[in-house]
């Protein structure tokens, strides 16, 4: 479980994160809100990035910011980015590789750790020592994925993991994410713009418009919740 | 490499074709022999068929050759320029005859201090890329590097003399470090050389291929997801800088016994310039671009020398090899060349098969 309590970043007279109090306790939660809402910027803080004027959170009864940024990753903390970042000089191998001996922990069963996660997100058909620079932008964010699962991830952020992706491939990335609590264990935070797959995978979802909370709750229900459709689909002006 | 290079070559499908699991490929052993049979060749051929003055060119191209390796791991597996690796060398060479003339310390540990005091020295000139890149990094590590050469321009190398600067004016102006007793004549010293430039290589491919150059080429290619895959981004900076200038200051031991000693007018500032764009056109991504590198830098001058053709044409060489390679060649010429190679080799094997294989595929 992590609780977030009441963050507020500010850039100049900008609050891209203002007092944001939520809490995301089991499983797959989704954090929607419409472009500029401070989705990325709420990810950017947990993994230290961005320092939070205000606020605190803790995750599984531990003070996320009592941490250096490097050291929330051997904690435990994974993230992908929205604009994918696989190592393109790196094989498959060395990718998910490079994440687990930061991590530093279960040394002895490196490659078959490795090779698990690249097995959990369906890049088992690939040579491993394929180098990423030659794969397509699916390989490219499963690659991504596996590093974020590999050892023992405590919680996943992913930052628009389909962006860009066709249906039947964000297809089966739900299916991958769906997984990822059971089999590992991990809280997910999956931060989309496409509903069905937020629908699809996530039974909480919170949202954020202008950085502030405006729902959090089963899925359905939040997706139902009149301020989320003004926020999403804005209000008539009455002139 | 072009992208359709790239994915003509390497592409996906076919390097999975293999069979997982299976440690050396052919390619692998095809490219240990080929290097085994290079450093032979350097090792017992080449000290028979040249003089001692070529030699003695030949051991400097090691020297600059290692000097270029780490200049070339900073550019092209981190992403960071520096400007002061001539610095470096020079630093290396003034510890070397320090601690030489001081005390009787046998050579290897000579190697292992002057590598380690400018790995000190490194770092510190390399904190400033903690905070900048690019354009400024490469201008605050040229000043550092000045500021260098100041210094010594003043202390002088050791040449026998007392003090903390052994530095004796009385005396004749340089003195050589005395030389490891295995390998005192100019052939065994250029197999000594040859040995710990080697050595270095080695040292160079293990850290590459293992933890830290997977750190390097993610900080290199997105610091963000460098420390989202925990990668101590400020360590791992610091230990590119740190690796570098020991591979620096070592040779720069070897440097101080390899001639008549050392006298600042071996180490402008602006050849630390040169040895990029030499790194450059070598090639910043492979272990050979180095070793072209350390030709271009040591061995083409003194060519040039023979020939009785002025120096400055390489200046002119280098802004053409550059050019050459940022246009059309990004991987440098120790990856180009082969590849041109090739491709002369097909073309003239053209007529021979040709109704074996389409003009596409010859092309290509």
């Amino acid at each position: 479980m992590i609780r977030i309590e009441d963050v507020t970043v500010q850039f100049g007279g900008v609050k891209p994160l203002d007092g944001v109090t939520v809490e995301f306790p089991v499983g797959t939660c989704g954090l929607i809100g419409p472009n500029g809402a401070g989705k990325t910027t709420f990810f950017n803080v947990l993994s230290g990035f961005v320092t939070p004027r205000e606020g605190r959170v803790v995750a599984f009864d531990e003070d996320l910011f009592a941490m250096p940024h490097y050291k929330r990753a051997r904690w435990g903390l994974r993230r992908t980015f929205q604009t994918e970042q696989a190592i393109e000089e790196l094989s498959l191998y060395d990718n998910v590789a490079m994440v687990h001996e930061h991590w530093g922990q279960n040394r002895t069963s490196r490659r078959e750790d490795v090779l698990g996660a690249l097995d959990f997100v369906g890049l088992d058909h690939l040579d491993p020592r394929v180098k990423v620079g030659v794969l397509d932008a699916r390989d490219r964010r499963l690659v991504e994925m596996a590093r974020a699962v590999v050892g023992k991830p405590r919680l996943v952020l992913l930052d628009e993991p389909a962006a860009g992706l066709p249906d039947e491939e964000t297809q089966h990335l739900a299916s991958v994410i769906r997984r990822i609590p059971e089999h590992m264990g991990a809280l997910v935070i999956l931060v989309d713009h496409d509903m069905s797959l937020v629908q699809n995978t996530c039974s909480i979802t919170a949202v954020l418009d202008f950085g502030k909370l405006i729902a959090a709750g089963p899925t359905a229900e939040v997706l139902r919740d009149e301020h989320v459709i003004k926020a999403y689909l804005g209000t008539e002006e009455e002139l | 490499m072009s992208v359709a290079e790239k994915s003509g070559s390497t592409g996906a499908g076919a390097v999975a074709a293999r069979p997982p699991g299976q440690r050396f490929d052919r390619k692998t052993i095809v490219h240990a022999v080929g290097i085994a049979i290079f450093f032979l060749l350097l090792f017992f051929v080449l000290p028979g068929i040249t003089s001692n003055y070529w030699l003695q060119i030949c051991t400097q191209v090691v020297v600059y050759s290692v000097v270029a390796l780490g200049l070339a791991i900073l550019v092209g597996r981190v992403g960071m320029v520096s400007l002061g690796q001539i610095a470096l060398l020079a630093i290396g060479g003034w510890v070397a005859l320090r601690i030489g003339f001081a005390t009787g310390l046998p050579f290897p540990i000579l190697m292992l201090a002057a590598g380690l005091v400018t790995g000190i020295l490194g770092v510190i000139v390399g904190l400033p890329a903690l905070r900048l890149s690019g354009l400024y990094l490469a201008l605050i590590t040229l000043m550092a590097a000045a500021a260098i050469s100041i210094v010594l321009q003043q202390t002088n190398f050791p040449n026998g003399g007392g003090g903390f600067l052994g530095y004796d004016i009385t005396g004749s102006g340089t003195a050589a470090l005395r030389r490891p007793s295995i390998a005192m004549e100019t052939t065994s010293f250029f197999r000594y050389t040859l040995i710990v430039g080697g050595l270095m290589f080695l040292l160079a491919w293990l850290h590459v291929r293992g933890k830290p150059g997977r750190a390097w080429a993610a900080i290199r290619q997105s610091q963000p997801a460098a420390l989202a895959g925990g990668v101590n981004i400020t360590l791992y900076k610091l230990w590119a800088f740190a690796l570098a200038a020991f591979m620096t200051g070592v040779m720069g031991c070897l440097l101080a016994a390899s001639g008549g000693g050392l006298t600042i007018l071996q180490f402008p500032t602006q050849e630390s310039i040169s040895l990029l764009a030499a790194v450059f056109i070598g090639g910043v991504y492979g272990f050979a671009g180095a070793i072209v590198a350390g030709v271009f830098i040591k061995l083409v001058p003194a060519l040039l020398d023979n020939w009785d053709l002025p120096p400055d044409l390489l200046l002119i060489l280098f802004g053409v090899g550059v050019m050459q390679v940022l246009l059309t060649a990004p991987q440098g010429l120790a990856v180009q060349f082969p590849k041109d190679m090739m491709k002369l080799a097909k073309l003239i094997a053209r007529p021979f098969t040709k109704g074996r294989k389409t003009a596409g595929e010859v092309a290509r």
